[in-house]
């Protein structure tokens, strides 16, 4: 009998440097901007120099403190109440992160769970949740989200709840499909074979598969729940109305957009950045995470 | 000698939208306790389909007519689910025609073969693992260790097949299934594969059901033989005997069809066309009996 051996050397000196190399600049600047993002939200009492709440009428409006006429206590200035922006955007982040994180997670499992029973299942099944999809989508997303949080009324859960009954879609049409062809692939027989039984397949068998798929759309779902939270408090109906918010800040400085453009321009800042980060970072993971290297 | 298997006049049809294509017409087949039966025939005879009627893979709008499988005694076709998937994998095992696609993608070698040993076997963690390395020295792939720990494409293909065949008998079955083996491989390692399998089922015990539409590898390794086309059974005997005197017209077209080292390449001739007209017109006739025989 032929020995088989090995026939080149596997380098894999560890799965963690190999899977750090296979994201590259992506996952590093997505990481550092996720990381520092979630970071200001956890240490807001902390690193925050004022109460976001304090007003000083007596210096309201002041510019950042490099520009003349600022003030070294108020680094980024102060708004038309006289509150630090820096402390409002530091406390802001507490708000993005929290419904980034949850409703997200929320609509991923909703919509994992959703789409791995309709690609599996198939016939009736199937209809079912590919038309409630369908009609779901062919809603406007924001404006659903308005309406609920307008029927729920405000607050942190009515935000993510307007988020998760949105978004479940976005994960429940992609897992179907890509379910679909997983089923399809000899390994899914193979499994059946060994007897497994369909939860076995999907959970041990397929779901390994989905990950990479699942973890660049719950980062970019992450990007898009920070959107619509800045929407909805924009409008004035997200948390409740003495919380900072990245979007309640837009909708302030808005109003003395020519006098103080950087209360307007900060948060936007602050919005962009997180979304780019949340974007690269998921990005970054996908690489890194798929040990084939489908690339 | 007591039947571990034993197919009894079954009937299997695809349903194409509204009308029906037979591809088993009354095939009947038998293997004995470590017997090794080839299953041969041209594409399209249904044997790959006999194969996947016994282990409950036919595709989905494929349906039994009538007819029964039996393993060890008990019908696999009226058997409950879980009961059946219990079989699977322990006492029946496949080993899968492609090597590249029948390992799942994702996951380490040796979690494949532990998870595999576990769901069967009440053996810890350690002792699978014990037990998955003794399965890799079985079929001759040297630092098995090493192997365990990495994922199908960092192996070779003809490794990829051992390690199937290894999990094939893992669970020492009493019943084999290839569905051609070494179709995907070169001719090399075609002759190594079987050396292999033959060695395995000395050890283990099993019957194998070897399909294939190669007479070399049948002559080579099946004691005894079935001769398929159009879904019925043509011929079935010694396999000593079937290519020795072979009784029916279609298996000495197909003996005369095969190419062979010993026979000027000029001596090969194809099946003759009217015979393999005559075989579909008497499956034809068949269908048109059994179509009015069914209210």
């Amino acid at each position: 009998m032929v020995e088989l051996t090995l026939d080149h050397p596997v380098e894999r000196p560890s799965r963690w440097i190999a899977g750090l190399k296979r994201g590259g600049a992506r996952l590093w600047v997505g990481a550092v901007l996720v990381a520092v993002l979630v970071l200001v939200a956890l240490l807001a009492p902390l690193i925050a120099p004022h109460d976001p709440l304090e007003q000083d009428l007596m210096s309201a409006q002041l510019p950042p403190a490099w520009v003349s006429g600022g003030d070294s206590a108020y680094l980024l200035g102060t708004d038309s109440l006289g509150r630090c922006v820096l402390s409002r955007l530091i406390y802001s982040a507490r708000t993005a992160v929290a419904v980034a994180l949850i409703a997200a997670s929320l609509a991923a499992v909703i919509g994992i769970t959703l789409g791995l029973v309709a690609g599996s299942f198939g016939g009736w099944v199937d209809q079912v949740t590919s038309r409630l999809i369908d009609v779901w989508m062919a809603f406007p997303p924001v404006l659903l989200s308005i309406v609920l949080a307008a029927v729920i009324g405000a607050g942190l859960t009515s935000v993510i709840a307007a988020i998760v009954v949105v978004d479940w879609t976005r994960f429940a049409r992609v897992v179907r499909a890509e379910t679909m062809v997983q089923l399809q692939r000899d390994y899914a027989s193979a499994a059946r074979v060994i007897g497994l039984s369909r939860g076995g397949i999907l959970r041990l068998e397929i779901l390994p598969n989905l990950v990479p798929l699942v973890v660049t759309l719950l980062a970019v779902e992450m990007g898009i729940a920070i959107l619509v939270e800045v929407i909805l408090s924009f409008v004035g109906i997200s948390v409740a109305g003495d919380t900072p918010t990245w979007g309640g800040m837009i909708a302030e400085g808005r109003q003395i957009a020519y006098q103080a453009p950087w209360i307007m321009a900060l948060p936007i800042g602050c919005i962009i950045s997180s979304v780019i980060g949340f974007n690269l970072f998921g990005d970054g993971l996908r690489l890194a995470l798929d040990p084939v290297q489908r690339r | 000698m007591t039947a571990v298997l034993a197919v009894r006049d079954l009937h299997v049809a695809i349903y194409d939208r509204s009308h029906a294509i037979n591809v088993l017409r009354g095939a009947s087949l038998e293997v004995g306790t470590g017997e090794v039966r080839g299953l041969v025939g041209e594409s399209g005879a249904g044997k790959s389909m006999l194969g996947r009627a016994v282990l409950g893979l036919l595709p989905a709008n494929a349906v039994i007519g009538s007819g029964t499988v039996q393993f060890e005694g008990r019908d696999l076709i009226a058997m409950p689910e879980p009961e059946r998937r219990n079989l699977l994998g322990r006492r029946i095992a496949l080993i899968p025609q492609d090597p590249m696609t029948s390992l799942n993608p994702v996951k380490r070698v040796g979690s494949q073969i532990v998870a595999l040993l576990r769901h069967h076997l009440a053996l810890s963690k350690g002792d699978a693992l014990e037990r998955a390395t003794e399965l890799l020295v079985e079929v001759a792939i040297r630092e098995p260790r090493r192997v365990l720990e990495l994922y199908p494409h960092e192996i070779s293909g003809g490794m990829r097949q051992r390690v199937l065949i290894a999990m094939a008998f893992a669970c020492d079955p009493s019943l084999v299934i290839a569905d051609e083996p070494t179709t995907a491989l070169d001719v090399t390692v075609q002759r190594q594969v079987l050396q292999l399998v033959e060695r395995l089922r000395q050890r283990h015990g099993a019957a194998i059901l070897f399909v294939t539409h190669n007479l070399g590898v049948v002559a080579k390794i099946c004691r005894t033989m079935t001769v398929l086309h159009a879904g019925r059974v043509l011929e079935e005997g010694e396999t000593a005997d079937v290519l020795t005197r072979p009784r029916h017209p279609y298996t000495r077209a197909l003996l005369a069809a095969t190419p062979r080292a010993d026979r000027p390449a000029e001596a090969l001739c194809p099946v003759p066309p009217a015979l393999i007209e005559s075989l579909w017109s008497e499956a034809r006739r068949l269908d048109r009996q059994s179509a009015m025989a069914a209210p």
